[in-house]
């Protein structure tokens, strides 16, 4: 918890100048339980075609005056219907909601007229500038012209927009974006703010930035806010959360007492002198684990039982290992509530067997991919100045960074989409200018929107995919077969994949895309809106892939699944500012103000470092 | 200070300006429109473009009509009656030596018809039975081809009187036809072709527009967040209609100015009244537009729905082309719920006719009717929720 905070103070120092509450402070705000969102026995169902398909299942809960409480799920809990329901936009099948002290089912108008509501996708007017949506805003509002001078300049100062006015809001950073949403959402000072997952592909930095707008608003204008996050870290900064899964909702306690029942569960594994890759998984495989993940030097481990592990048993014959007692973070408890949860309903989570590789594991240095001095151009503007990196077989490398810092451009070079301007690049041996087919059949690409056919069944994208890489004949068969088994969609193969949850659709498409057995592996975002559980198989899988010897290459904006990676890359304004472990990374950061830096600190140091040479 | 704001929060909830609302609407939409290159092409440039194509490009006219003349065998009486073609304006022939060549021109479109003398044609002209002259048209087109039929019978009318007159004789006619065209009397397509589209490309403007910038608001969720504001729905309504309102006149008024200066169509009927009954129209055509986004939020589908439903009927079955007179009956009851249809008889008969009330009136009845139709439709379904 203590870096943690360090890490805002440091922050507000540099980027916003304002003060943040310290973790007992709001306290004191919401000793009068004081209800300003009242949900009670809530329920609405949608139709899908004629199947009534649930999105909130009985649902009373009771969002505090003056504190922010965190809406948390995974996609499709129903935390979108429930931001909805609660600005009045739909009507509830049963129950009672009401806020402010009015029922919004009947008092629709004066409940919108009143909160403020910023939805997934904020809608800005994209061909408006900065300015022209906030006077849209104002007008709406009727903010009396007197007092809009001083509201804008304020609201510009707290989003650090100030010198954007005049830019059309299309022009800005996803991050930016997100915050003149904030801006136009607090132009009338709103007592209830509801904020659905604001900081949804957001790059760290502006996810701090929005946060110190949240947490200000709350602290200045006693604003309560109700707000939902796909991020754990974001939950542990609630002073209340409300855990939704599948439409139920699962709890709703200060996240510590979430944490509770973990005490004395939660372990982290130190590892010194062997990968620890193998050892992840070994773990993984004991009875009692409810969870191993990497995290920092070692592998964080939650039980089921109170009793510390026995190292010899957990781990027979393996050396140089220690175990230490960790507090349980908000994610471990996430994770036992919701694997409980699956074993009540008695889904198999069905572990990854080994999955064959053409090429067996030769020479562990071997560079299959080499990138060397490699710039994108597009017009007068370079998307990538100048590159250099290798990543050797079997290795899982993550690249990271904020929207726009070249990740994209990079790895549509590596899949050959894209020719490099400058600087050679080698994938698997083959030179990409020279013989970008023979590389590209190395390769297996899924993107970030999965690529699948909607209307085809799963059956058929494989048989498309397969076919697509030339295979065919028995061949193909027992590929299509391999995937149905390993990836457990045996079960679905009839059903059209755009019926499929998003687990399931990243299943599939990651089955696509080894359908060719490729040595390398890119993945972009693959896990953005998949919930933990889906996410920890996808990483499962990944790991023994890697073992196999096939090499990843990852994007991601979870910095917990950075940590996951063997080696990393940080990229900004189309540069490496980084390049190593996740441990070399995080030290290099180390200062006085923050002596252990997690991976998120060490991505802020690096990015506004490079701001501040810049300027 | 937490209080105090609570107050005035209270206070600016109730009492806020549906002015002040209106005029952030309003003008954020002229901002879109004017940014937006789409918005401005399907205003003006394609109204240009089509204006332009249908001008110049579409004429019913058949004019310089390319015919074979075949004469076997020449003569004074042959020259004499080919001479009729030669001095016509409709006609541009060409001497073909045999009817084969001409069959074959026929074929290839070189030529639309054939005027085929026999080389006993002048024997026959004296004898009493009179001659016969073999007509051969390209009747693919049948309309070019009954046109074409027409004046070739006029020059041979022609002919056969000023033969009578040199010979001192008479020509006993039955009866005789004296024509006068009304309200076009150079009979020139465009006169009727212009008026027509103007009420197309209002169409366009009018209900495509509006569909497709409706639907973009739910489509990129600036509905969304517009709806958690004091905002009302009139004045969403609102802030719709009256910038595409204006802008639809605008579009009007440039088409018109196209069609006066530019295509000479006269204007008979007074201005006035073009702005008012155009006005009833936009009000129909936005409202269709308004109703077809409000159903289907989706950009795509509005466009496609936006275009089936308003604009290829306001094409086919508002009379802009095709006379609705010679339609089935069961084509002649669907035109009447094209708003189009009244449009174009309103402006056919104000550029061409003048203020004929009594084709006016009736056909802004119908109007109103429809627009308050759609408006009223749209108005009573929308409500500020999403399911």
């Amino acid at each position: 918890m203590k870096p943690y905070y360090r890490g805002i103070k440091l922050i507000k120092r540099q980027v916003l100048n304002i003060q943040v509450p310290e973790p007992g402070s709001s306290d004191n705000i919401n000793k009068n339980e004081n209800i300003i969102l009242e949900f009670s026995n809530v329920e609405k169902t949608f139709f899908e075609g004629r199947l009534k398909d649930y999105a909130l299942k009985n649902i009373s809960l009771g969002v505090k005056r003056g504190i922010i409480t965190g809406l948390i799920g995974p996609d499709g809990a129903g935390k979108t219907t429930l931001m909805r329901l609660a600005a009045g936009l739909l009507t509830p099948d049963t129950g009672q909601i009401s806020a402010l002290g009015m029922d919004v089912t009947s008092d629709y108008p004066a409940i919108q007229a009143t909160i403020g509501y910023m939805p997934q996708r904020f809608g800005l007017y994209e061909d408006l500038s900065v300015q022209e949506n906030l006077e849209l805003y104002a007008d709406l509002h009727s903010i009396p012209e007197k007092s809009r001078p001083s509201r804008y300049q304020e609201l510009m100062k707290m989003t650090g927009l100030a010198p954007f006015t005049s830019r059309l809001a299309g022009r800005l950073s996803g991050g930016m974006k997100q915050k003149l949403g904030l801006a136009c959402t607090l132009i009338h000072t709103p007592r209830l703010l509801l904020l659905d997952e604001p900081t949804v592909g957001v790059d760290p930095l502006s996810r701090r930035e929005l946060w110190n707008i949240v947490q200000h608003m709350v602290k200045e204008e006693g604003t309560s806010v109700l707000l939902s996050t796909a991020y754990m870290d974001e939950a542990e900064r609630c002073e209340e959360v409300v855990l939704l899964y599948e439409g139920k909702m699962l709890g709703n306690a200060p996240p510590g007492q979430f944490k509770q029942h973990l005490n004395g569960k939660s372990y982290i594994v130190s590892v010194s002198g062997i990968k620890k890759r193998p050892v992840q998984e070994k773990i993984a495989d004991y009875p009692s684990v409810i969870d191993a993940v990497l995290k920092g030097g070692g592998i964080r481990v939650v039980l089921d039982v109170e009793s510390p592990p026995n190292i010899e048993k957990l781990l027979p014959g393996v050396k140089g290992v220690s175990i230490e007692p960790t507090p349980p973070s908000l994610e471990d408890s996430f994770i036992s509530i919701l694997r409980s949860r699956q074993k009540k309903n008695e889904r198999t989570g069905k572990k990854p067997s080994r999955i064959d590789v053409r090429y067996q594991l030769d020479n562990s240095n071997e560079n299959v991919i080499k990138v060397t001095g490699v710039k994108r151009r597009f017009g007068d503007f370079y998307a990538v100045k100048g590159v250099t990196f290798e990543v050797r077989r079997g290795e899982v490398f993550g690249l990271l960074g904020a929207n726009g810092a070249g990740k994209s451009t990079t790895f549509r070079m590596l899949c050959g989409l894209l020719p490099a301007s400058e600087g050679t690049m080698r994938v698997a041996g083959a030179d990409l200018r020279d013989a970008p087919a023979e590389a590209r059949s190395h390769i297996g690409y899924m993107s970030q929107k999965f690529s699948l056919y909607g209307s085809l069944s799963v059956k058929q994208n494989l048989l498309f995919f397969s076919s697509a890489y030339g295979l065919s004949g028995s061949n193909r068969g027992a590929r299509i077969k391999w995937a149905l088994d390993e990836f457990d969609l045996l079960q679905l193969a009839d059903s059209n994949s755009i019926d499929l949850s998003l687990g399931y659709k990243q299943r599939l498409a990651m089955a696509c895309a080894l359908m060719h057995h490729p040595d390398i592996l890119f993945l972009d975002e693959p896990t953005s809106g998949v919930d933990p559980i889906a996410r920890r198989e996808f990483w499962s899988r990944i790991n023994s892939l890697a073992e196999e010897g096939v090499t990843i290459m990852v994007t991601t904006h979870f910095m917990e699944e950075a940590e996951y990676c063997d080696r990393l890359a940080i990229m900004a304004d189309g540069e490496i500012l980084a390049l190593g472990t996740p441990e070399e990374i995080k030290a290099g950061q180390q200062s006085s103000d923050n002596p252990d830096p997690n991976m998120e600190d060490a991505f802020i140091s690096l990015i506004t470092g490079k701001e501040n040479e810049n300027s | 200070m937490r209080a105090n704001n609570m107050v005035i929060q209270s206070k600016s909830a109730q009492h806020g300006s549906s002015i002040l609302r209106m005029r952030g609407l309003i003008r954020k939409e002229f901002l879109q429109i004017l940014r937006d290159p789409s918005s401005i092409a399907i205003a003006f440039l394609m109204p240009v473009f089509l204006l332009l194509l249908f001008g110049y490009g579409v004429s019913l006219d058949a004019e310089h009509v390319p015919v074979a003349v075949v004469v076997e065998d020449p003569s004074l009486d042959t020259a004499n009656f080919t001479s009729g073609f030669y001095g016509s304006r409709y006609f541009n022939p060409v001497t073909v030596r045999d009817i084969g060549t001409a069959e074959q021109e026929l074929r290839n479109h070189s030529v639309d018809a054939i005027i085929y003398l026999r080389s006993d044609v002048a024997r026959q002209l004296r004898s009493p039975e009179g001659a016969h002259i073999q007509v051969i048209i390209n009747g693919v087109d049948a309309n070019n081809g009954r046109i074409i039929s027409g004046y070739v019978q006029g020059i041979w009318s022609k002919w056969l009187g000023n033969r009578a007159l040199a010979r001192g004789e008479k020509i006993n006619l039955p009866v005789k036809v004296e024509q006068r065209v009304w309200f076009n009397r150079e009979l020139r397509s465009k006169n009727f072709l212009v008026p027509g589209l103007i009420a197309i490309i209002m169409t366009l403007i009018g209900a495509l527009l509006t569909a497709l910038v409706v639907a973009r608001e739910w489509e990129r969720g600036t509905m969304e967040a517009i709806m958690v504001t004091p905002v009302t729905i009139r004045e969403l309504l609102l802030g719709k209609i009256l910038p595409y309102f204006i802008l639809g006149i605008g579009g009007m008024g440039l088409t018109v100015a196209m069609a006066v200066w530019l295509f000479d169509v006269p204007i008979r009927g007074s201005l006035w009244l073009v702005f008012v009954t155009s006005s009833l129209f936009m009000f129909a055509a936005l409202g269709m537009g308004l109703f077809i986004s409000s159903v289907t939020k989706n950009q795509f589908v509005a466009g496609q729905v936006a275009i089936i439903a308003t604009f290829l009927p306001a094409f086919i079955l508002s009379g802009f082309i095709f006379d609705i007179g010679s339609m089935p009956w069961m084509i002649q009851m669907l035109t009447h719920v094209i708003a189009a249809r009244y449009f174009v008889a309103i402006l056919q008969t104000l550029f061409l006719a003048g203020n004929i009330w009594s084709v006016v009136i009736p056909n802004c009845l119908a109007l109103i009717v429809m627009g308050v139709f759609f408006i009223g439709l749209t108005w009573k379904r929308s409500v500020k929720r999403l399911g």
